[in-house]
């Protein structure tokens, strides 16, 4: 489609694509590339911020420490647990979503705008927003609850073992599925009007017309949706931190945020590095798919 | 399609479920702004009051001469209009280049683009506090604008590179036969018709930096604190004065959900630009 120029063999035409790029890419090498480096090396030192002139090199041994750490197993169960629960529902509400609004229905375009909402607040906020509707003494979910009666005392959400994790999804249910319903709805909107007249003309119920016309339709946009989500669920850790930085306990630790408290808290930078690698080695799978589907467009 | 449903079954198979759905979406939202404005002793009450009995700004006024939060605003701004500036300014040659030249190593290029952009933040953000702190760019407005570049640069290269395949190459064609330069060709040609993607993108990048968190906090001291790392201390230095903490994240929240209202529908097509075009 485009016109190719350098075809002629112009040596200058050759090196304008390179001289173009070249900005972003020195930024990129600086802010990206070289700290990539820098974690794997520090990974396999024993590296302590504060003490910077004592840097011994120890291999795999931040690996190995890792193996044997149990807050790690803690964080990494939690972390799988976590990504399963918050994409299957952020993805089920979105989908419910996105089906009910490509109905059409008078205040449709209003009802669009204010679900987006959650997706477009800081993550700071989500979690102090939550925080306070959680809250012990004056929080208004205990209040709701106690009014229909559904509990019998005041619950302390966060600072129960049992209840943290789960009130935490919860927040962050409400804040991705705006991404899904969105994503999905335009994905719905391609759909060609003929096929599902079709479809009903040869009898088929609502329930069918969804099974075998609607989602298949929209496979591809599910699936890139989900791809991106799972990527981006598994390596969140703001809202956990700013909620209940991981407690109580370890009950709300993930594989990011153990990193995150190793470096930020412990200043143990080797370890941290070590277990932010063991991250994205886990993640790549989830990335390797995403990429090749991606860049099925760069050929065009 | 023909809809064959009463008016009544409508009502209460769509309307309702919306009506459910979008008070989930916005509870929250609006319940940290009933709060920002109750009194004390309103917001201390237990069963909750929940319509103020008399509506106060008192949070506003105090946070805003009290505290240092209006410098964090003004800092909040500046990081995230250099981000922009930044992100637009090495983005724009850069998805020009991918768009409208082939050449060896294109691919892999722009498929490093969009890998670095999966990379967990904490991959990146240990090791860029400890090449910040050696160079001196810890609690900077530069070192964070770096910091937010992460992920700004990768973003909109993919959006402004999908903008620019929009456009039909022999716009550019004919500029080039009237003896344009590529530069000018970019400039005078290719800009003002992409112009409505790059304040889109340009949008989104001030929207997710103004948000972000982690690298701010990880990345700034006394200096350059952002809104959002600001609201994060005030929890520690107030005892949890919901009012004040409240009324800070309304301030906060108001702008970037308007400024993501305006471009929430053209960036959708960009995020999922593979799937969904057809």
């Amino acid at each position: 489609m485009t016109p190719t120029r350098t075809a002629g063999g112009n040596a200058r035409e050759a090196v304008t694509p390179y001289l173009f790029l070249l900005p972003a890419l020195l930024v990129t090498l600086a802010v990206v590339l070289v700290p990539v480096a820098q974690t794997m090396w520090m990974s396999l030192h024993d590296y302590v911020l504060f003490r910077p002139k004592n840097v011994p090199f120890i291999g795999l041994g931040n690996f190995a420490r890792l193996l044997k750490d149990e807050v790690f197993w803690i964080s990494l169960a939690n972390s799988a647990w976590w990504i399963g629960l918050v994409v299957s529902l952020q993805f089920a509400l979105g989908l419910v979503t996105a089906l009910l609004l490509n109905q059409s229905f008078w205040w449709r375009g209003l009802a669009r705008g204010l679900i987006i909402i959650p997706w477009a607040l800081p993550s700071v906020i989500i979690g102090l927003t939550w925080t306070w509707m959680y809250d012990f003494n004056v929080g208004v979910l205990n209040d709701v609850l106690l009014r229909f009666g559904i509990v019998e005392k005041p619950v302390a959400w966060l600072a129960q073992p049992g209840t943290a994790f789960y009130s935490i999804v919860l927040a962050l249910i409400w804040q991705g599925f705006p991404f899904f319903a969105v994503t999905i709805l335009a994905g719905l909107q391609t759909i060609p009007d003929e096929l599902l007249e079709a479809a009903e003309i040869d009898g088929a119920t609502r329930f069918q017309r969804l099974r075998s016309v609607i989602l298949p339709s929209i496979a591809g946009v599910i699936g890139t949706a989900l791809l991106l989500r799972t990527i981006w669920v598994a390596n969140s850790l703001d809202v956990i931190l700013v909620m209940t930085g991981g407690g109580p306990g370890f009950a709300t630790h993930t594989l990011p945020l153990y990193a995150f408290l190793k470096a930020y808290s412990g200043m143990e930078f080797g370890y941290g590095s070590a277990l932010a690698l063991v991250l994205t080695l886990l993640l790549l799978a989830v990335v390797f798919v995403y990429v090749r589907r991606q860049s099925r467009e760069l050929g065009r | 399609m023909i809809d064959r449903r009463s008016r009544l079954q409508k009502f209460v198979e769509v309307e309702i479920p919306v009506l459910l759905i979008a008070l989930f979406a916005i509870g929250p939202y609006v319940w940290m702004m009933l709060t920002s404005i109750k009194t004390d002793a309103d917001i201390a009450a237990f069963p909750v009051r929940y319509l103020p009995t008399q509506v106060t700004f008192e949070h506003y006024r105090m946070l805003l001469e009290r505290t240092t939060f209006s410098g964090n605003l003004l800092n909040s701004f500046i990081v995230a209009l250099g981000a922009c500036t930044l992100g637009l300014g090495v983005s724009i040659p850069a998805a020009y280049g991918f768009s409208r030249f082939r050449f060896p190593g294109r691919r892999v290029l722009m498929t490093q683009f969009l890998v670095i952009n999966m990379f967990p933040i904490v991959l990146i953000i240990i090791p860029l506090f400890v090449l910040m702190r050696q160079m001196g760019l810890l609690d900077t407005v530069l070192g964070i604008v770096l910091g937010h570049s992460t992920f700004a640069i990768p973003f909109s290269i993919w959006m402004l590179t999908s903008y620019m395949n929009a456009i039909p190459g022999e716009l550019d064609e004919a500029a080039r036969i009237d003896g344009a330069s590529r530069l000018q060709t970019l400039r005078l040609v290719i800009l003002p018709v992409v112009l409505p993607g790059i304040v889109t993108t340009g949008i989104y990048i001030f929207v997710t930096s103004w948000n972000e968190y982690l690298f701010a906090m990880m990345l700034s001291g006394q200096n350059v604190r952002t809104v959002t790392v600001a609201l994060q201390l005030f929890i520690g230095e107030f005892t949890v004065q919901w009012g004040l903490l409240t009324a800070g994240g309304t301030l906060i929240a108001i702008p970037v959900t308007i400024l993501f209202l305006l471009v929430q529908k053209r960036l959708v097509g960009g995020l999922t630009a593979g799937a969904v075009k057809s």
